[in-house]
């Protein structure tokens, strides 16, 4: 399983204002304490600073590399803050965040991928717009498996984000996920899946409970990497124990070393 | 009046046939239409905004409420002439170019119709030429534009300049919404507002226009 930690995001107020302000030592910080809990990835996204994109994203990846080794997530919709964040990554495999089947975004974020030999979050979107249904999903999914691994880019490194969508504004939004994450899983066993959570409580009180659920759902279909908030120490002890439920904790030593942790001390 | 009420509650509650029903019985009854839409189905609405800014009622309760206003909306507009119909203003709204995004759009098109705005819809992955064309022929007094990327937000800044280019900009009131938007940005692209949530973009829609509903 895969944690991608979230929080350095500039549409987040705190962030926003410590970006502004070059605050190195709270940028550092929230690096640190998502890695120190259990995030295996960093995401670095500075997308709202629309007029100076690259050279904010040049500070982020820096500051947070002095502050931790990690392997970092550069999400941007802009492929100039994308590679500008590439050429800096010291620490392990990056990972892009994202391609998608639309052909201008496609034929951009390709050449970075196997330049940098990255990993890759493939959204199950097209020129076609917003997929409704798993099928429509799938029909992305299999195009963009088809391009990307006769480009020559490794099944393992390619992550599928099926496109989460909310319930409050459709029955079926989260079933739709499940199925697609199904689907994904029995045809492309070799590929992983990520999404983030936050999107299927759009709407609806008690955002934390259909979040934490998701997760279980999504991960008893087949999801195996998150991008959530690690410091939120329930999401992450019911992402291990969910794990461990579904056999991928041999001897459940890491459901043990959460519990030692104190992640399910009330 | 007590079916005004119950008319009312009806829209509230959400009961697509129980707003049709009504709204029909009033009508064999002779009730003026615009009366059963001021003080029945708007009415009604109105309440809905209110709780839902109170975090009193939800996303899926709004939609299923202005979806049975919509029902009793349909049986008295036929009855109403287009120039009488009663009107806030009219706001012409759009998802950016680029930009796919429909739902949070929707939801504020759903909201100002239901506190009296005429709304022109257009969809998402709408070029500044497109918003051009819908405020020539709409003659909207605001236009209303979502983004959902980062990526695209600055094509809310280059539909403003092309409103400034086509002499438009002093006709219409611009105002912004979406997840990486803000008042900052909104103010820095010269847009006239900016909308944090549904409610927040139609009470801003109201203090534009200079009337309330």
């Amino acid at each position: 399983m895969l944690i991608i930690g979230e929080l350095i995001n500039t549409s987040r107020k705190a962030i926003n204002e410590a970006v502004e302000n070059r605050d190195v030592e709270y940028i550092q910080r929230i690096a640190r304490e998502q890695v120190e809990a259990g995030a295996n990835y960093v995401d670095v996204n500075c997308g709202t600073m629309v007029f100076d994109e690259v050279e904010t994203m040049e500070w982020l990846v820096n500051t947070v590399q002095e502050a931790v080794q990690a392997p970092l997530c550069i999400d941007s919709p802009n492929p100039r803050a994308i590679e500008a964040g590439l050429t800096l990554a010291r620490y392990g495999q990056p990972l892009i965040n994202s391609i998608t089947g639309e052909n201008e975004r496609y034929n951009e974020i390709l050449p970075l991928v196997l330049k940098y030999k990255t990993k890759v979050v493939a959204l199950c979107m097209d020129d076609s717009g917003m997929p409704e249904t798993a099928e429509d999903r799938m029909q992305v999914g299999r195009n963009l498996h088809q391009r990307l691994t006769e480009a020559g880019v490794a099944e393992d490194d390619i992550y599928f984000d099926p496109l989460v969508k909310p319930v409050s504004t459709g029955d079926k939004a989260g079933l739709e996920v499940l199925d697609t994450v199904k689907l994904i899983t029995e045809e492309f066993p070799n590929v992983h899946k990520v999404c983030g959570l936050s999107n299927v409580s759009f709407g609806l009180p008690n955002r934390k409970i259909l979040n934490q659920l998701f997760m279980v759902q999504t991960m008893t279909m087949g999801m195996d990497s998150y991008i959530l908030n690690p410091l939120d120490t329930t999401m992450m002890g019911y992402a291990q124990a969910s794990a461990t439920l579904l056999g991928k904790d041999p001897y459940c030593m890491n459901y043990l070393n959460v519990h030692r942790k104190g992640l399910y001390d009330k | 009046m007590s079916n005004f009420n119950e008319l009312a509650e009806s829209v509230i509650s959400g009961n697509f046939g129980r707003v049709k029903e009504i709204t029909q019985e009033m009508i064999n009854k002779g009730v003026e239409p615009l009366q059963i839409i001021n003080d029945g189905l708007i009415a009604g609405m109105n309440v809905v905004g209110v709780r839902f800014k109170a975090e009193d009622m939800f996303v899926p309760e709004v939609m299923m409420s202005a979806k049975a206003m919509a029902g009793g909306m349909e049986l008295v507009k036929p009855l109403i002439a287009e120039t009488e119909m009663p009107s806030v203003g009219t706001v012409v709204l759009g998802t950016v170019k680029g930009d796919l995004h429909d739902i949070g759009k929707s939801l504020v098109a759903m909201i100002l119709e239901s506190g009296g705005f005429k709304v022109i819809n257009l969809g998402t992955d709408i070029a500044p030429e497109g918003f051009i064309k819908a405020i020539r022929e709409h003659k909207p007094q605001i236009v209303g534009m979502s983004a959902l990327l980062t990526t695209t937000m600055l094509n809310m800044k280059a539909t403003i300049e092309l409103l400034k280019e086509e002499g438009l900009r002093d006709q219409v009131k611009v105002i912004i919404g979406g997840a990486p938007v803000s008042q900052s940005f909104a103010e820095e692209i010269g847009a006239d507002g900016y909308g944090s949530d549904a409610m927040v973009a139609k009470d801003l829609c109201i203090k534009l226009v200079g009337k309330a509903s």
